[in-house]
């Protein structure tokens, strides 16, 4: 009990003491993975979008592939990109590896499937008669597949969510392709085991209070954001039929 | 005279899910300003013609003629063109989200219309549909007859040459439904505009098709005016499905004038018929034809068929009562409550059924 309090205590201070160190720690964690969250929603959210809307040739290998990969340990993710960028592999000659484009990198490759999964899933539980309603007014194919990505915008944001849960949660990839060098590469998941390692439970348990708490602001806001489309939801339901009689 | 051209047109209509074939029509028209009602029940391939039609699906054989050009098979932005040209409204409202507003504007947008333009016609056809001053109203908050008022005025407000109805009144209350059956109607009128009207509701089909045809298992079974389809039924099916609960196997006994003596489970009956003697034929008497008196009442009037016989059953169906008299083949009549009360109608009292021979319809020659 002595040593929650502790921790508490610990992580209290690390932040009002603004270490120039822990702060780095703070916002390289906040950057890769906004950036790699981004990122994934970018090409998550079309790829999903596709696999759900589209069929074309090879759809379903890439939905189980996709669907795999929502799973894939990100320790063989860190393997594989070790294996690609190191300095034999066949990307070796662009020297990212221990660098902070690769941590960005490894997190799109684990983010996107997940991003992808669920958009996927989400656009499959809209009414595919909503899509025949806006051709049927005038709309094209691809018209057509945005109001449907519309309709599934809560579905969006979740998956985003869950993009970003996936990332910031993340330590086997960043350690293995990071290298988790001090000022560089290093961020709270890795920071945490490392001080678990040479007995600072105390610092490492402060830097897990500090990311639950970046992961519960980071959540709220997306939650806002889906929430304030929560009439939107409410709309969903309405238009297949559960209207109010009156 | 110039000869009035079909607007809409398929011919060999064929559509088929693997080895299950859906719809195969021979000829189908669809005149510029009629309102053409298609009549079935569930699975008999109403939507999915209405779909071939809109180019939404692809008929598995024949020919599909919009304003005289062959359209089906179409892609990309020729099958755009073409569908931007007819609107569908689906039984459920499908609005998307946003406001009504929103909504009604969709097909506006997707057409690139410039905003005030846009802006006119929607406000213009939200008065039309009723639905002045709730623009800017989330459709979650919408009444179901309200939601499909936003959803014929965003079909309405493209101004289609075609407007397609997929029973767009099927999920609503009854008193709703029928407020907006009479709306539509006098929009159609109004507006001149040619309709495709989907529907298994006979009632809906009569007050708002100026033709209808009637499909079963894909299959056109009849197809006329409404006169034709309620009062000449060319099958037992049609029959059974425009309201003619009693149908029997009749032979005629003798033909005189053109009113034959009919003879159904041993009791003769009257009526109008141009068949000769000794045919076997099937004869249909709508139930709302036929009324029922209490034994020793009042004499048949100019009634030509008198049945005697035993109330078996009654089924309360809102205002009226329907009641099976057994005479002793079971006879159906269609009588207000209010008769019902009047006459202390119940299971086992004794009454006499009359008809008109007019009211004996042969339904197969």
């Amino acid at each position: 009990m002595e040593s929650i309090l502790n921790a508490f205590k610990e992580a209290f201070w690390l932040i009002v003491r603004f270490d120039p160190d822990f702060y780095r720690i703070i916002l390289l964690t906040l950057m890769v993975n906004g950036i790699a969250t981004l990122i994934g929603a970018v090409l998550g959210i079309p790829a999903g979008v596709a696999l759900a809307e589209y069929r074309f040739p090879g759809r379903k290998p890439l939905l189980v592939f996709t669907h795999a990969m929502m799973g894939l340990p990100p320790v063989v993710a860190g393997v594989f990109f070790v294996l690609i960028f190191g300095r034999s592999g066949p990307l070796g000659f662009m020297n990212i590896l221990y660098s902070v484009t690769a941590l960005i990198l490894v997190q799109v490759v684990l983010a996107v499937p997940i991003i992808a999964g669920f958009t996927n899933a989400s656009l499959e539980d809209v009414d595919p008669r909503i899509g025949l309603q806006a051709r049927s007014l005038g709309a094209s194919r691809l018209q057509s597949t945005v109001v449907k990505t519309r309709e599934a915008r809560a579905g969006l944001v979740a998956a985003v969510i869950a993009g970003f849960g996936g990332v910031v949660s993340e330590v086997g990839a960043i350690m293995i392709v990071g290298g988790n060098i001090k000022g560089q590469t290093r961020m709270l998941t890795t920071d945490i085991v490392l001080n678990m390692r040479v007995g600072k439970s105390e610092i490492a348990l402060a830097e897990g209070l500090v990311l639950i708490f970046i992961a519960i602001i980071i959540n709220i806001f997306l939650t806002r954001l889906q929430a304030e489309k929560g009439r939107d939801v409410a709309e969903t339901k309405g238009i297949t039929g559960a209207y109010i009689n009156g | 005279m110039v000869e009035p051209r079909p607007v809409l047109e398929a011919r060999s209509l064929r559509k088929s899910y693997g080895e299950r074939v859906v719809l195969d029509v021979e000829e189908l028209q669809v005149m510029r300003g009629e309102v053409l009602v298609v009549l079935g029940p569930s699975g008999s391939g109403k939507s999915v013609m209405l779909r071939i039609l809109n180019l939404l699906e692809e008929p598995t054989h024949g020919t599909v003629s919009f304003d005289g050009a062959e359209v089906q098979g179409l892609k990309g932005r020729e099958r755009v063109e073409v569908a931007r040209r007819m609107a569908l409204i689906f039984q459920d409202p499908l609005l998307f989200r946003g406001n009504v507003e929103d909504n009604i504007s969709y097909g506006l947008r997707v057409r690139r219309m410039h905003a005030a333009e846009r802006a006119r016609r929607v406000s213009e056809v939200m008065e039309l549909v009723r639905l002045g001053g709730m623009g800017q109203k989330y459709i979650a908050t919408l009444s179901g007859g309200e939601a499909q008022r936003a959803a014929l005025a965003r079909a309405l407000a493209i101004r289609p040459e075609v407007l397609l109805l997929d029973e767009p009144f099927a999920s609503l209350d009854a008193p709703t439904r029928r407020t907006l059956q009479e709306e539509v109607k006098r929009l159609l009128t109004d507006l001149g505009m040619t309709a495709v009207f989907v529907t298994h509701d006979q009632e809906e089909a009569a007050r708002l098709g100026d033709r209808i045809i009637l499909l079963k298992d894909g299959l056109i079974e009849q197809a006329g005016r409404p006169r034709d389809i309620f009062y000449e039924p060319k099958s037992e099916f049609v029959a059974g499905f425009v309201g003619f609960d009693n149908i029997y196997q009749a032979r005629i006994t003798c033909t005189e004038d053109g009113l034959a003596t009919l003879e159904v489970d041993g009791h003769e009956l009257e009526g109008v018929c141009a068949s000769d003697s000794g045919s076997l034929v099937k004869v249909g008497i709508r139930p709302e034809d036929v009324t029922l008196a209490r034994m020793g009442d009042a004499g048949a009037g100019s009634a030509r068929n008198v049945l005697n016989g035993t109330v078996s059953e009654v089924e309360f169906r809102g205002p009226v009562a329907r009641v099976t008299v057994a005479c002793p083949f079971p006879l159906i009549a269609l009588i207000t409550r209010r008769s019902l009360e009047e006459l202390e109608l119940d299971v086992g009292v004794e009454v006499q059924a009359r008809f008109k021979a007019t009211a004996v319809v042969v339904i197969e020659p």
